[in-house]
């Protein structure tokens, strides 16, 4: 069981060993998802222009469902400048998130399980969004619906989609205890 | 430098232009962010106070989308993008 504790602005997370290796390995998916497909950056090719803009970015949305949540269009109904703002920062947006997914990461793995993770207030915001970020990656998957929590909690024990399900709820367990922490 | 005009002709504004900032930041409903972490995002990036970011967060829950920042065009794209940062699903919208 996960605990929770709180010393003046600073929180505490304490896991059982598996419970850190499970959120590890969601972190470690959730990396190598946000990396996938991505052609190298222009920083990294012959055209110090665009390198120099950072405007080498793809134009059109991701064909994963969850990568689509993850990295939305930012205008409704204008698909020409969604694509143009794609351009501009869906690469960072990606290092952002990958970022604090490897924030968390690194803390986890070198916790021990007596000592628990101190997170300062910087962590704090790195792990509420990777949490943040996994549970819209697992409920995209599970296919969740606004208001559809009873039937979720009523899958029976050996519906196939039950572990997954457990796992989005415990997320949401965690994300809320580090909040109400913070306070 | 130039010299003051000697008549003025008084300035034609479209009011509404001026009143409102042409460009708006819209967070739409969502089925799994939780709600506790929706106002916590509006109180940490907007800096809004409990009770705006409580009632913005309950306009999203409960009308599906709200309006949560207006400006000119590239500070509603920093907005738009710092949400999808924070996983929040934000668009950019003229009003």
């Amino acid at each position: 069981m996960t605990r929770f504790r709180k010393r003046k602005k600073t929180v505490i997370i304490t896991f059982a060993e598996h419970e850190a290796d499970i959120l590890a390995n969601l972190l470690r998916n959730l990396v190598e998802l946000l990396y996938d497909g991505m052609p190298p950056r222009a920083t990294e090719s012959s055209d110090p222009l665009a390198a120099l803009l950072d405007n080498d970015g793809p134009t059109s949305p991701p064909e994963d469902v969850v990568l689509q949540r993850l990295l939305p269009d930012a205008y409704s109904s204008d698909d020409n400048a969604s694509a143009e703002f794609r351009r501009f920062t869906e690469r960072g947006l990606r290092d952002t998130k990958a970022g604090d997914a490897k924030r968390v990461l690194a803390a986890l793995e070198s916790s021990t399980a007596d000592e628990g993770i101190t997170l300062e207030g910087d962590d704090q915001l790195s792990w509420l969004r990777a949490l943040n970020d996994l549970r819209l990656a697992i409920g995209t998957r599970l296919d969740i619906k606004e208001d559809d929590y009873a039937v979720w909690e009523k899958l029976p024990e050996d519906d196939p989609r039950r572990l997954t399900y457990d796992l989005y709820d415990w997320l949401g367990y965690l994300q809320s205890a580090l909040l109400h922490n913070m306070r | 430098m130039t010299t003051a005009p000697s008549e003025l002709d008084s300035p034609e504004v479209d009011e509404a232009i001026e009143l409102s900032p042409p460009w708006v930041t819209i967070v739409w409903n969502d089925p799994v962010n939780l709600m506790d972490y929706v106002t916590f995002v509006f109180q940490t990036y907007f800096g809004y106070s409990k009770t705006k970011a409580e009632k913005l967060m309950m306009q999203v829950h409960e009308e599906g989308k709200s309006v949560v920042s207006n400006g000119n065009r590239e500070a509603m794209e920093r907005d738009v993008e710092a949400m999808h940062t924070y996983g929040l699903w934000a668009t950019c919208e003229k009003s």
